[in-house]
């Protein structure tokens, strides 16, 4: 009943919203010199408050570095945890400025919503966990397994289109909080947890009894490109958060890290002096001050400190880079020319 | 001016400004709501839901449309609905009378059963009930078997059920791959919540009971006595139908709050209305629209309730007496 009342709330704001907020944002968050996102309830590598209530993650660092491009200082930021059910509710109020809460990019969330998808932090895609004494090897073995899955998420219909495309049956058993669906799933309710696989691989090494007794299927249900979201008809403050992405893919393509960064405002590459404010212009086009890309990459990092940090080698989950490598190196992740 | 349209015209004039005010909200919601290119109305209702619903009364695939995947949620919202009713005031009777039996221990059970469950939050006892079902039961491989046909494990009790199909036999449930297939399957999630609601209520409903019977004139008791009646005819005959007439319409409230407290069931992932519509408002993001509408079925099943215990109601009032 919380979560209806916060709906019933986000839908008065919508009610009662002055007329005509096209293009304020930026101005907005200037004058209150504070970025408010949206975040999940918890969710680890991606968004989740540690024991001092501070929060981390490639979600929260995302709104971290928008925070240092406008503001020049990634702590100006303000977290509000949302449900899947409230998370666009909250957008489209103006309750949030930026919803950076692993939401897979679609079609109809922009063309109904009213939203534009910044370009993506983390390329993601749906898998299957399943216990390791069911002796289930592949995906395409779980016709009329009981599936547990969170409510309100992309994956409960992917879930649904996948065993249709593969003509299998099954019962999902669809729970609101992804505490209870963890419950269910590791009390054995479920033959099968869906999730994204970094979900499931948060889960498996945070929640499970025994991590080993779990495996994740090879099988890749969907792809589900996560990213960034902001309202339409706010041009200025999509290019701001579309750009800090490209320009923390940039930084890690020409090597310029959070140790380096002083250092590389001495160098002879026109892209870095052009990114880093040493050549002045690119600040200006974008509404910012010229040392934007530098605030982002001294205080908060490049794309790839950002991974390792939160999801990769260095953090708990231990994700691959796989498709989010950059593209030099097979991966997806590939910034636009700063210039 | 007469003194008629003096009194009128105030009010008139309250309904005006909630009028009015009701559509600039509405008026100023569509507008902003277009401005920010948000699609609005109930056209969605048609589109495929390309959802799947784990427990269903009515017939339903991914393939049918969102008003169908909402029908479905309704229908379980009833069966719930309509079986912790009944069940709610059959135990809360039970536990009504037994408050006041003359037996030291069942009168203080009865009391410490109505304190405990009326002061712990419902969402809790429904969890409670569902980690319990869930725990505690095999998985489905080594499932117990209780009759033949009844195999009790954390996917739930199944029960064989008749068929028609090429001649009339029993359809007994048995253990296909992951799961169990035939006959009926009652969910831990479906226990859970309708055992949850029905002790939950019936603790309302047993001190609605009491205060029925103590409403009774003291005198019809010993009347009754005096005439030869046993104790429990006296109370069977003589006060229980009287008392009716009292305990009925706070009845409905706690009607009303079992049928309204069943959209708790999200949290155990029990596919009722808000379920769906939970799910039907995030794939289509018509926030707006699905929750009106879940707002108008609720009222709807509240103001069902209501009437039918009302005319129920006025059926057993004294003729003459009533108003």
């Amino acid at each position: 009943m919380i979560k209806a009342t916060t709906l019933a709330v986000a839908l008065v704001m919508v009610a009662f919203a002055g007329p005509a907020l096209a293009g304020p944002t930026l101005d907005k968050v200037k004058k209150n010199g504070v970025v408010t996102c949206g975040v999940t309830t918890g969710l680890a590598g991606f968004s989740i408050p540690d024991r001092q209530g501070k929060y981390t993650g490639i979600d929260v660092d995302t709104c971290r570095a928008v925070a240092a491009a406008v503001l020049g200082d990634p702590d100006k930021t303000k977290y509000v945890p949302a449900t899947t059910q409230q998370r666009f509710t909250m957008l489209q109020s103006g309750e949030i400025d930026i919803l950076t809460r692993n939401t897979t990019w679609t079609l109809t969330r922009e063309g109904d919503l009213g939203f534009l998808f910044a370009p993506p932090n983390y390329y993601d895609g749906q898998g299957f966990m399943v216990a390791k004494k069911a002796g289930v090897k592949s995906a395409k073995e779980l016709d009329g397994a009981t599936v547990c899955v969170q409510s309100g998420t992309t994956t409960e219909s992917n879930l649904t289109d996948y065993f249709r495309a593969n003509k299998m049956t099954f019962k999902p058993l669809v729970i609101e909080r992804l505490d209870e669906v963890e419950n269910a799933f590791y009390s054995g309710r479920c033959d099968s947890f869906t999730a994204d696989r970094s979900g499931l691989a948060a889960s498996r090494a945070g929640k499970a009894p025994n991590p080993d007794d779990y495996v994740i299927l090879p099988e890749i249900a969907s792809k589900e490109p996560l990213a960034a979201v902001v309202r339409q008809g706010d041009d200025e403050w999509f290019e701001v958060v579309r750009w800090t992405m490209f320009a923390m893919i940039d930084a890690e393509e020409k090597g310029v890290t959070s140790q380096n960064v002083d250092e590389m405002k001495k160098s002879d590459d026109p892209e870095i002096q052009r990114m880093l404010g040493v050549k002045p212009g690119m600040g200006k086009s974008l509404h910012l001050g010229e040392d934007w890309a530098y605030t982002i990459i001294k205080r908060v990092g490049n794309y790839g400190e950002i991974f390792d940090r939160n999801v990769g080698k260095d953090s708990a989950l231990k994700l691959d880079r796989g498709l989010n490598a950059l593209w030099t190196q097979g991966g997806l992740m590939y910034g636009m020319p700063i210039r | 001016m007469t003194a008629k349209l003096r009194i009128l015209l105030p009010q008139l004039l309250v309904l005006a400004i909630v009028v009015g005010l009701g559509a600039y909200l509405i008026h100023n919601t569509l507008d902003n709501l277009a401005r920010q290119g948000v699609a609005t109305g109930f056209a969605y209702l048609d589109r495929e839901a390309a959802f799947e619903i784990g427990e269903k009364l009515i017939p339903y695939t991914s393939a049918d449309s969102y008003g169908r995947a909402l029908l479905v949620g309704l229908a379980n919202t009833l069966e719930v609905g309509v079986l912790g009713c009944i069940l709610a005031t059959i135990l809360g009777l039970i536990v009504g009378v037994a408050r006041m039996s003359r037996n030291w221990l069942i009168r203080h059970i009865a009391a410490l059963y109505i304190q405990a469950i009326r002061n712990v939050p419902l969402l809790l006892q429904l969890f409670v009930w569902w980690d319990l079902f869930r725990v505690s039961a095999p998985p489905p491989r080594q499932a117990w078997q209780i009759m033949p046909g009844f195999f009790l494990s954390n996917r739930g009790l199944t029960i064989p059920l008749p068929s028609f199909e090429g001649g009339f036999h029993w359809d007994i449930p048995h253990l296909a791959g992951f799961n169990f297939a035939g006959g009926h399957i009652v969910t831990p999630e479906f226990a859970a919540l309708l055992i949850g609601l029905v002790i939950y209520t019936a603790a309302f409903i047993a001190e609605i009971v009491r205060a029925g019977i103590e409403g009774v004139s003291k005198g019809q008791t010993e009347a009754a006595l005096a005439l030869g009646l046993k104790p429990r005819q006296a109370l069977f005959l003589i006060v229980l139908p009287q008392a009716r007439r009292i305990i009925l319409p706070p009845l409905i409230t706690d009607y009303q709050a079992l049928i309204k407290n069943s959209s708790l069931a999200v949290a155990i992932g029990f596919p009722e209305l808000m379920a769906i519509t939970n799910t039907t408002l995030n794939n289509t993001g018509q926030a707006i629209e699905a929750i009106s509408l879940m707002m108008i079925i609720y009222l709807g099943l509240s103001l069902i309730t209501s009437a039918l215990l009302n005319w129920y109601n006025a059926r057993l009032a004294l003729k003459g007496m009533a108003r």
